[in-house]
């Protein structure tokens, strides 16, 4: 059974909108923390399943986005992905590599292409270092550019392609404000010229119009780029602009992915249904007529998660088999996956 | 009319103003807050002053207190403001072997400072560099780093010193070792503490996404963001370590008679208290209280300063 589930997951991604080589794949990733009691001798009493059983598959060029509600375990998965979290259990397959083979020395030229922007630009970056430094050290120690005139006029046009003045170089982070500093965090990522990029909520701490900025920043160096990006996020009108695929997460799971405009415009499962009901649309008239469906209750915890589907003590769809079974991802329409038996 | 162009080149004066203002940077404001107290002010002149004693102290001696052919037996236990024979004035008197006790006092402190600042340099590099790896690479190492440092600290300092030199025997270099060996676990405690704030901050993931090397991030990453408290721990040891130095000498494990400290002095003095030569040990124990106080002092400030709650 468990052995079925796993290919079933793992099949969606692989056979939907096939263009471009796979970059990454996430095959059957799980990561459990584990609960210890006692001070001197711990004994495990339990796990939080922060992530439970997900898989999904990222083309080149593409953008997938995972969403979900705080403590679905996206951010979780977004760090077993660059390595800062050991999986339970799982593969990531990076262009062909499985990552959880690889030892620490190996891994050097992967990290290398793989590279993280933060969601907190305050501590994100390092307060002891000036704008050069934290750009140049990394292309110094990596001897991108080993001639030190060389590396700084690439830190020069690497703050340029940001869309920050060459006169930075010399600041230190505390001169300067969030979105400014948001930009130094993008340009530290494009330091090593990395073909994937994971936006873990990038733009979540940033001023409305400041967010608007630093998207479309995004998505021009994608362009120029040719970069791929995992964007973490939970606000939905973001990951709907940006985003090619979307991935919605539920207590550790996938429950439904599909392409963007699909999955806007014809959400499957319950729980994104309530998701994007839950947008407020910027029309007072129309905001007025539409019909509210407030989720109830509140997400249980991911120790003792609840049997068979995890959504449904709060599901209106539910009936008596979703305590039973476990719903596995099921292609209802052309590369649209939902984890739902009732839809 | 008038009275609106008058009121129009009131705010053209305030930018010209605020352009005075000189520019703040971190250290500039750590520089301002530390001298806010006239505490902090006299205890950091006072410190000055004896490190420049220690470190001038031959060139300022009225004699070298160790110069066997200076020296007289004649002069001994004289009190203090005596002449001798020679026209010399002792200003603090001389003790039982005939020494000037001012001379002296310069000499010793040049001993104990010496011997506080090299131990605690030493034990801030060892234990600020194991705290940092407990820290940085958590989990089992850091479980036996941190229970080895708590064994170390349950033990009282002055039973281990004792121990080790009994072992090692007399000198300045065995007095450090041991000293060291006392006091590396505080280092060790007090940057773990931080470094482990700092780790789970996001330039550390970033530098370890970026593969910098674990020997990068550590030293360059993660220490230069831990020094604030372990230069107020590193001050307050310093001092810890003076009167521990004092306190071993004292005892007569601690530093050869050649080199006294102002702890052998006291000692010195000692025998003499009751029949009322109170000078011998009186003088070294100021100078050594002084010197005590005037670091804790700046300890102190440093600490309320660098702390980033108190922060104003």
């Amino acid at each position: 059974m468990n052995a079925q589930t796993a290919t079933v997951q793992a099949a969606p991604a692989l056979r939907s909108v096939d263009k471009g080589e796979v970059l990454l794949e996430v095959r059957n990733l799980k990561k459990y923390f584990p609960v210890t009691e006692g001070v001197v001798f711990h004994k495990t009493i339990g796990n939080v399943k922060a992530v439970d059983g997900v898989s999904f598959t990222i083309r080149k060029g593409q953008t997938l986005g995972l969403v979900g509600e705080s403590g679905c375990g996206k951010t979780t998965t977004g760090r077993c992905i660059l390595q800062l979290e050991r999986p339970t259990s799982g593969e990531i397959v990076f262009e062909g590599a499985n990552l959880e083979k690889l030892d620490q020395k190996a891994l050097i030229p992967v990290r290398r292409k793989i590279q993280v922007i933060f969601q907190d630009p305050y501590s994100s970056l390092n307060p002891r270092m000036t704008i050069g430094d934290i750009l140049g050290e990394p292309m110094r120690v990596h001897a991108v550019y080993p001639d030190a005139r060389q590396r700084r006029q690439r830190i020069v046009e690497l703050l340029s392609i940001c869309g920050l003045p060459a006169k930075f170089t010399d600041r230190y982070p505390h001169e300067m404000s969030g979105g400014q500093r948001q930009r130094v965090g993008i340009a530290r990522a494009l330091s090593l010229n990395p073909d994937f990029i994971i936006c873990d909520e990038a733009v979540s701490a940033l001023d409305v119009s400041i967010q608007a900025q630093v998207i479309n920043l995004l998505e021009d160096l994608r362009r120029e780029f040719n970069l791929t990006y995992l964007f973490i996020a939970h606000d939905l009108s973001v990951v709907h602009h940006l985003c090619d695929r979307v991935a919605v997460m539920y207590l550790g799971k996938v429950v439904e992915l599909a392409d963007s405009d699909e999955l806007f415009d014809n959400p499957m499962h319950p729980y994104t249904r309530a998701l994007l009901l839950a947008v407020p649309v910027p029309d007072p008239t129309v905001e007025a007529e539409r019909k509210h469906q407030v989720l109830m209750g509140e997400v249980p915890s991911p120790i003792n998660p609840p049997s068979g589907c995890v959504f449904h003590p709060r599901c209106s769809l539910a009936v008596e088999s979703c305590h039973r079974d476990t719903p596995v991802l099921r292609e209802l329409r052309p590369g649209h996956w939902v984890a739902c038996t009732e839809v | 009319m008038t009275t609106s162009v008058q009121q129009i080149s009131v705010p053209a004066g305030a930018p010209t103003e605020a352009a005075a203002v000189k520019v703040q940077t971190p250290f500039r404001r750590f520089l301002s807050d530390f001298f806010e107290s006239g505490t902090a002010i006299a205890a950091f002149t006072v410190l000055l002053v004896i490190i420049f004693i220690a470190v001038v102290a031959p060139l300022i001696s009225p004699t070298n207190p160790y110069d066997l052919a200076i020296v007289t037996v004649l002069d001994n236990r004289l009190p203090p403001g005596t002449r001798n024979l020679d026209g010399m004035t002792f200003w603090l008197g001389t003790d039982g072997a005939g020494r000037d006790l001012l001379s002296a006092i310069f000499y010793g402190l040049r001993t104990s400072l010496w011997v506080g600042v090299m131990s605690g340099l030493i034990a801030l590099c060892i234990g600020g560099t194991i705290g940092l790896i407990a820290a940085y690479f958590g989990g089992r190492t850091d479980t036996l780093i941190m229970r080895i440092v708590d064994l170390q600290l349950s033990f009282p300092a002055i039973l281990i010193a004792l121990v080790l030199l009994a072992v090692l025997g007399k000198g300045v270099d065995k007095i450090i070792i041991a000293l060291v060996a006392v006091q590396w676990a505080y280092y060790a405690r007090t940057v773990r503490a931080s470094a482990l704030v700092e780790r789970n901050k996001e330039y550390i993931e970033a530098a370890i996404c970026l593969a910098l090397g674990h020997r990068r991030i550590v030293f360059r990453h993660l220490l230069p963001n831990c020094l604030a408290p372990l230069i107020v721990v590193g001050t307050l040891q310093t001092a810890h370590a003076i009167s521990l130095e004092a306190t071993l000498s004292f005892l007569g494990v601690g530093l050869p008679i050649t080199e006294p400290s102002l702890g052998l002095l006291i000692a010195n003095g000692f025998e003499y208290m009751l029949s009322g030569r109170y000078w011998i040990s009186f003088f070294p124990g100021v100078a050594l209280l002084v010197t005590i106080v005037s670091i804790n002092l700046v300890g102190d400030q440093l600490r309320d300063v660098l702390n980033p709650r108190l922060q104003r």
